[in-house]
């Protein structure tokens, strides 16, 4: 005689390892939660703040990056909204897509021009020269011109 | 029609019967169509746009790596009225999926949320409408008031 398992009892846990999907989800709560408040800080410097959009240029993001603050908080910013933001596509390219050649390539697009994108900016923030050689005085921050 | 309960038959063979499904009076809680489904709704679509203006955006800030021109030349767009009533858009795109998201938060970790998500929708609507109606004006000022 078979004996079945009484209703509602837990799935065996076979699998080993790390739940990498578990930690996917844990993820999109802990940097949505930093998100919130970095992105927040973020809109309300560049778009509230002194002149709003309009004070956005060259010489005003040269003195955002001139500063350590700003460059680990844009970096911050860099990497946690864009592994949330490509996580997220992951997870409708999984509801969304069937075709398992599709998702693959959906998959594949979404890591690689996360990586890149990754690098690029992480690049630009480290590397940025706030007064470039040979640049217009009027286009580059106040302070150039006292180095 | 009443149903049979198991253990009252005589026999063990005798034919299953089932309780009819609930009467239509349930309909009130289910998800579909109701604030849970318009927020998830909600949330994917705002979450794409907001996903592919972010890598846009990467992209038009790694200019300032280039000259001071390209990058001032680009973020001119920014500031068109077109763009501007945009960026309005995109705001109200954020704050909504930031609210929503931290709505889901509580639903998941809170231990009475998921019976109160339909209260906190609307919490999360008027959270938003106060907010944008603080940015929109100043917003605006900045694109079309010179």
């Amino acid at each position: 005689m078979t004996t079945i398992d009484a209703p509602r009892t837990p799935v065996a846990t076979t699998r080993r390892g790390v739940n990498l999907e578990k930690w996917g989800w844990m993820y999109m709560r802990v940097s949505g939660v930093l998100l919130v408040a970095l992105i927040f800080g973020h809109l309300f410097v560049n778009l509230v703040a002194g002149e709003g959009v309009k004070q956005i240029d060259f010489a005003f993001v040269a003195g955002k990056l001139s500063d350590p603050f700003w460059q680990v908080y844009d970096t911050l910013l860099l990497w946690l909204a864009l592994i949330h933001g490509a996580n997220g596509m992951r997870t409708l390219v999984n509801d969304y897509v069937a075709k398992p050649g599709v998702r693959r390539a959906l998959h594949f697009a979404l890591a690689a021009s996360t990586a890149v994108l990754l690098i690029l900016g992480t690049l630009v923030i480290y590397t940025f020269d706030p007064c470039p050689v040979g640049a217009d005085p009027e286009l580059v921050a106040s302070f150039c011109g006292d180095l | 029609m009443p149903a049979k309960v198991a253990g009252t038959a005589a026999s063990s063979s005798a034919p299953l019967t089932v309780p009819a499904p609930r009467p239509p009076a349930i309909a009130g809680t289910l998800y579909r169509g109701r604030e849970g489904m318009w927020s998830w709704v909600l949330h994917r679509i705002t979450g794409v746009a907001i996903y592919f203006f972010l890598l846009v955006h990467i992209l038009d800030t790694a200019l300032v790596r280039v000259s001071p021109e390209a990058y001032n030349a680009v973020i001119g767009a920014y500031k068109t009225p077109i763009m501007g009533l945009g960026e309005l858009a995109l705001v109200g795109a954020i704050l909504f999926h930031a609210l929503n998201g931290l709505r889901i938060i509580l639903v998941d970790f809170w231990e009475t949320g998921t019976r109160h998500q339909r209260t906190l929708f609307w919490v999360v609507l008027g959270v938003w409408a106060v907010l944008m109606i603080a940015f929109t004006p100043r917003h605006l000022i900045a694109v079309f008031g010179g």
